[in-house]
């Protein structure tokens, strides 16, 4: 069954037509890449499905409902987390208070006035934090400022908060874009992981095709605001159509 | 201690014994003294201590916690200060009525504000607290003159109804008072030379103070206190994660407008009297440099700001030509003039120039206020202590 269901889907800025009419379907439980050269409107595809961006046509259905005209807040509540390009992280916060708060946002929504409890009593929610900072490797950094770890921490700690939350649909954009080969290969292995230990969908956008091969189960080439081709991974490889449209931008150059 | 961890539980008993021993530890000279002037020990100077520390405490919470700068915050003070006196006229002098009819009257302009400003953040939003203040300033001066009393502002009137207070005694005053406790008696105690006052309304705003400074610590350490930092520190994380800002920045926004009506309340409790001008946007600008002075975000920041300008304010203020001409009479006469020549300028009526440089200091060398200097100079002992035998040489980097 398909959890997110994209339907022709268009959105112009000024004279640009940035999305023509995309229609796609992200399957329960897949990993669902979508790749496709620079200004083939990747993220402004993952901007209209999380409430930054209003398409101007179409419908973008998730699980049955509606995600059109929901702002961010309550898009993510539904059950969708987003990583982004660049970690976004509470950079002024410690790496467990960083932790805490989506665990606050999963148990009590998007608002709740608990202004004069103690953070220390809430044992239930620090001790699901701990267990995610165990697990992320991130236990030894729990008293660190966030900001001042490493790119590939930050990473692990943003991917962190949003399965914290236990999404029904994680969205990734471009998660090793300016990493280094190991920290690369170490996000594979963790998205690998999530993928096998959790009931979850993950649609991700990259750039590197390593990346891709090594963990999308179907791929969705998408160039000038529309979808070329979308099949298997192996299948993909060898399509001449994909070749076409990424003709002069090698694979390794990407 | 009252659900404090031991850091934060001794922070409120180094406040709670600085304020209830306030009059002595700020009267450190003898009376008829050269540095008599420096004592501040007097009740009106202490009581304007504590409450603008209140004014600056809450301002901290919206400020130092989500870093949203309101420009306007004199307003909510000013309003609860009209508030307060109008409970005085129509129903008692007893202080009680007054604070909480001003913390509620605040809270609810500050709702209407905040719904309103909070829509825009960054410079948009300073401007827009600035103009509602501005406009509140206007509005007492002109066409609210009825309720304000406009340029000669409001007190408390013998003929006034007060429901709920005898009759006064021809000739008798409307005192302001806590269940007949009047808030300007004093008590005097003789140790020597030196002269301390203990006066009842600076001791019931002391506690107010302490409960005042023990809620913003219980608020700093609550989910509510952290998601408020996460506002500042990331919105669009907050957004992503599921997390409203809008009802956790307009719910610090109302705390912290009902902090400055409490403290508009206890100015009029302890000095019966109300102007506009205490919404002027001199007097919102005032709680920024107390907030960012002490060190925005802190706990004890905003406390030590307000009391640091408010001695400065009345303290420096003071010091006039012939006391300088004191001081310097030792020296010869030319290198006197010289010297008063000098330090004129930044004394008496010039003390906004001494402090407008303090503050530039501050902020170019410890933007994290006095509370950063302190850490520093904790820093620099205990290194001093770890190290003996090293010279200076260990000390300079940390500069």
């Amino acid at each position: 069954m398909a959890i997110l269901e994209i339907k022709d889907v268009g959105k112009r800025f000024g004279g640009l037509q940035a999305l023509g009419n995309v229609n796609l379907n992200v399957e329960e439980n897949t990993v669902h890449a979508i790749i496709g050269p620079n200004g083939a409107g990747k993220s402004t595809l993952l901007n209209c499905l999380v409430g930054k961006l209003i398409p101007d046509t179409g419908s973008v259905m998730f699980d049955g409902q509606s995600v059109l005209g929901r702002k961010p807040f309550e898009i993510n509540q539904m059950g969708i987390s987003r990583v982004f390009q660049t970690p976004e992280i509470f950079g002024d916060l410690t790496v467990m208070e960083n932790m805490l708060i989506p665990c606050f946002a999963k148990r009590d929504g998007a608002f709740r006035m608990h202004a004069i409890e103690s953070i220390a009593d809430e044992k239930d929610i620090v001790g699901k934090a701990e267990k995610m900072l165990e697990d992320m490797n991130l236990i030894d950094k729990r008293t660190m400022q966030s900001s001042s770890m490493s790119r590939g921490d930050k990473r692990r700690l943003e991917i962190a908060m949003c399965l914290a939350q236990d999404p029904r649909l994680l969205l990734l954009d471009e998660p090793t874009a300016g990493m280094a080969r190991a920290d690369t290969n170490n996000t594979i292995d963790l998205l690998k992981q999530i993928k096998d230990e959790r009931d979850i969908t993950i649609a991700i956008i990259e750039h590197d095709m390593h990346v891709v091969f090594s963990l999308a189960d179907r791929i969705t080439v998408l160039a000038q605001g529309t979808p070329l081709v979308e099949d298997t991974p192996d299948k993909i490889k060898g399509h001449p159509k994909v070749r076409e449209a990424y003709l002069g931008e090698s694979q390794d150059a990407a | 201690m009252f659900g404090l961890n031991k850091k934060d539980g001794g922070l409120l008993l180094i406040v709670a014994f600085l304020a209830l021993a306030a009059p002595f530890i700020l009267n450190p000279f003898p009376e008829g003294s050269a540095m008599a002037q420096f004592n501040a020990g007097y009740p009106d100077l202490m009581q304007r201590l504590v409450i603008f520390g209140i004014f600056a405490i809450g301002f901290n919470i919206l400020f130092g916690l989500t870093g949203y700068l309101s420009f306007g915050h004199a307003a909510f003070l000013g309003v609860g200060s009209y508030a307060a006196i109008w409970m005085m006229k129509l129903l008692t002098m007893n202080v009680i009525p007054a604070i909480v009819v001003s913390i509620a009257i605040a809270g609810l302009f500050s709702l209407l504000v905040g719904w309103i400003s909070l829509r825009r953040s960054g410079i948009y939003f300073s401007i827009l607290t600035l103009a509602f203040a501005q406009m509140s300033y206007a509005l007492a001066y002109s066409v609210l003159t009825p309720i304000t009393g406009g340029e000669t502002g409001l007190q408390p009137k013998y003929n006034d109804p007060r429901i709920l207070d005898a009759a006064l005694e021809p000739g008798q005053s409307p005192r302001a008072n806590l269940f007949g406790l009047d808030m300007k008696a004093s008590s005097e105690l003789e140790i020597g030379n030196w002269i301390f006052t203990f006066n009842t309304g600076y001791y019931i705003a002391a506690i107010v103070m302490l409960l005042s400074f023990y809620l913003s610590i219980r608020i700093f350490r609550s989910p509510f206190g952290m998601m408020l930092r996460a506002v500042k520190s990331n919105q669009q994380r907050m957004n992503y994660t599921g997390l409203n800002t809008r009802p956790y920045t307009l719910a610090a926004f109302v705390i912290s407008g009902m902090y400055a009506g409490l403290a508009g309340g206890l100015l009029v409790a302890m000095d019966t009297q109300v102007g506009a001008e205490r919404m002027f946007w001199t007097a919102s600008g005032e709680v920024v440099l107390m907030t960012i002075l002490g060190g925005a975000g802190t706990l004890i920041g905003p406390v030590l700001g307000a009391g640091f300008i408010k001695y400065m304010e009345n303290i420096v203020s003071k010091i006039n030509k012939s006391v300088l001409e004191q001081w310097f009479a030792f020296m010869p006469d030319g290198i006197e003039d010289i010297m008063i020549t000098l330090i004129y300028p930044f004394v008496g009526k010039g003390w906004h120039l001494t402090l407008g440089l303090l503050f530039m200091l501050v902020v170019i060398f410890l933007p994290g206020g006095l509370v950063e200097g302190g850490q520093r100079i904790g820093k620099a002992f205990s290194r001093k202590k770890a190290s003996d035998d090293t010279t200076d040489a260990t000390k300079t980097p940390a500069e």
